[in-house]
């Protein structure tokens, strides 16, 4: 469990653009229960915006035809819901049982060093972010990291740094 | 020792293009499923011996039975596609190289159960893996393997997929359930179980990916050639996921009952930089590690493990080498099980917490055998007093650590350094 109640309000209007508003239209109809499109728009959100703010909750449970609450309630419960802006490179490192016999405690210390911020921070510049996440499913490949969603696998420092390499 | 059932397709260029695919052997068996009465599917899933590849190793073939005959309600199919359980990594390979095989289990499923819609529950850190997914299911969908009539037949099977948003919880079939009605992943009371009253209070049935994915095989080939694999009660093969100290870590599909050790060194390379064998985690995190003795004389099949005091589970193996400091992997253990408590039952959402408190105390030195027993105690405590198995999946491993390992415990509580540390004199 973690403390995941904190919502952003940006005073600014939210609604999907035009090819997310199709794509909630095509899955709706998959569902025989409006609520069971809850994660898929908050999905769509993130996919949009990069995260989810609380006038985004507000816009979906618009448009499922549900409580706000209900809303609230999933995208504070799952940890991948972004409750606020991430760096425009999020970097997520696997922290359990494979990755961390395979050292993946080298990556976070280079990376601490190399852009100075610590699991859960956001770099001054809004260039990085960077996180500890649980099981990233490639224990046959550990350490992995995940780059804006892109896996690297089999890591160490010096591929870190080449893959850092690649974004300046 | 390997073997190219589910993975015989894994090595093929693209074979995630439905051309590809096709040409080697996807979609063949639907003409014979067509033929025959669903009953006779079942019947044949049955006698393959076929067990749930999630973990728990349920006979697949009997799960099915357990539906409800004329509810007046659709019956559902959630294929649990979730691999959340540290140490497995096998279901990704079938949806990245073969995910057309799983397409087709899907409709072979379908057929048995009389079920036309499906939800693939996937979790969300697969990014790469839901876009191949999903491309694999538009294609099936353009051939009309997928839609209104399935390769020609009078027969619908629609398959969407759910993505999951980072919850180890919903890999627990009702979490998943409510994970797919669109709350949170807390899992229910049983019974009712799924199969009576699942997803949107209809019969469901929920298989893993590995499972679904297993039926193309048995039903083109027959029980026989099933079972001509693996051992008499576990029959069979699996992908293996061999992860940790090792030379060669990967995935291998091997027949079941194989000696665990002669897998280790044979197929995984042994363990890395020639150091010893500290101990082995046989099955997911969850499981109870086996000592190098016990090691050595266990099988890979549900009845050995048993036999051994741990589980089969979910086949992801983890070597452990000597330098491995057991209450520090005890540490990472309980850190990703109470993060990952879903918050719905106290002992628990508290009691993990707990034991998170007095394992840090300890490494920090500031720990007593007092400490030591209290989380033993707490272990007994804890199990089986929650709606689901997860507090029992963090429970079980750190009892197995405690009384195998009950020394580097002590070395903290005692003289607050490490047994290694203790050992060199530090």
């Amino acid at each position: 469990m973690s403390d995941r109640s904190e919502l952003i309000i940006t005073g600014k209007p939210f609604a999907f653009d035009a090819e997310r508003d199709a794509e909630f239209e095509r899955l709706v109809k998959r569902y025989p229960i409006r609520e069971s499109m809850i994660l898929p728009a908050l999905w769509l959100t993130q996919e949009q915006e990069g995260w989810i703010s609380a006038e985004a909750m507000a816009y979906i449970a618009d448009r499922i035809g549900t409580y706000a609450s209900k809303v609230y309630e999933a995208a504070t419960f799952y940890t991948m819901f972004n409750l606020e802006p991430k760096g425009q490179y999020h970097i997520c490192v696997c922290r359990t049982l494979s990755c961390w016999l395979r050292e993946k405690q080298e990556i976070v210390d280079y990376l601490a060093k190399e852009i100075g911020i610590r699991p859960g921070e956001i770099s001054e510049d809004g260039r990085f972010s960077l996180e500890e996440v649980e099981c990233l499913g490639h224990c046959g490949t550990a350490p992995v990291v995940q780059l804006n969603g892109e896996f690297h696998e089999e890591m160490d420092v010096d591929k870190m740094k080449a893959l850092l390499a690649t974004l300046k | 020792m390997e073997v190219k059932i589910l993975s015989e397709k894994f090595d093929i260029e693209n074979a995630h293009l439905l051309e590809v695919a096709k040409k080697h052997g996807a979609y063949s068996t639907l003409d014979k499923l067509f033929a025959m009465e669903p009953a006779a599917v079942t019947e044949e899933v049955k006698k393959s011996g076929l067990r749930g590849r999630g973990g728990a190793g349920f006979p697949a073939g009997v799960k099915w039975g357990f539906l409800p005959k004329d509810t007046g309600k659709p019956t559902y199919l959630a294929v649990n596609s979730d691999e959340s359980e540290p140490a497995t990594f096998k279901d990704r390979y079938i949806l990245v190289r073969d995910p057309h095989m799983l397409l087709e289990g899907i409709i072979i499923c379908c057929w048995a159960i009389g079920c036309n819609d499906v939800y693939i529950y996937i979790r969300g850190e697969y990014t790469t893996q839901v876009k191949v997914l999903q491309q694999a299911i538009d294609e099936a969908y353009a051939a009309g393997y997928l839609g209104d009539k399935v390769a020609g037949q009078d027969f619908r099977v629609d398959v969407t997929v759910h993505r999951g948003a980072g919850a180890y919880v919903c890999g627990e079939e009702t979490a998943l359930l409510e994970s797919i009605e669109g709350k949170k992943g807390q899992p229910r009371s049983k019974p009712p179980f799924p199969a009576v009253e699942g997803l949107y209070s209809s019969p469901t049935i929920i298989n893993n990916v590995q499972t679904i994915a297993s039926l193309p095989f048995i039903l083109t080939n027959g029980h026989e050639a099933y079972t001509a694999y693996g051992t008499e009660k576990s029959p069979g093969t699996h992908l293996f996921g061999i992860s940790g100290h090792v030379e060669k870590p990967g995935m291998y599909e091997l027949p079941l009952g194989l000696p665990l050790m002669e897998v280790i060194d044979k197929v995984a390379g042994g363990v890395w930089k020639g150091r010893k064998l500290k101990g082995v985690i046989p099955g997911g995190s969850s499981t109870p590690v086996l000592t190098v003795e016990e090691a050595k004389t266990v099988t890979l099949d549900y009845e050995s493990m048993a036999a051994h005091k741990t589980m089969f589970g979910s086949g992801g193996i983890v070597v452990l080498d000597e330098t491995v400091d057991c209450v520090k992997l005890v540490e990472n253990l309980i850190n990703f099980y109470h993060h990952e408590s879903c918050g719905q039952c106290t002992p628990c959402r508290e009691g993990l917490g707990w034991m998170k408190k007095i394992t840090k105390k300890l490494l920090a030195g500031q720990g007593t055998l007092a400490d030591v027993d209290l989380l033993r105690e707490l272990c007994d405590n804890i199990e089986m007093k929650t709606v689901c198995v997860l507090s029992a999946a963090c429970t079980m491993p750190v009892r197995s650590y405690l009384d195998k390992f009950r020394h580097e415990f002590e070395a903290y509580a005692i003289d607050n350094v490490s047994a290694d540390a203790k050992l060199q004199g530090n």
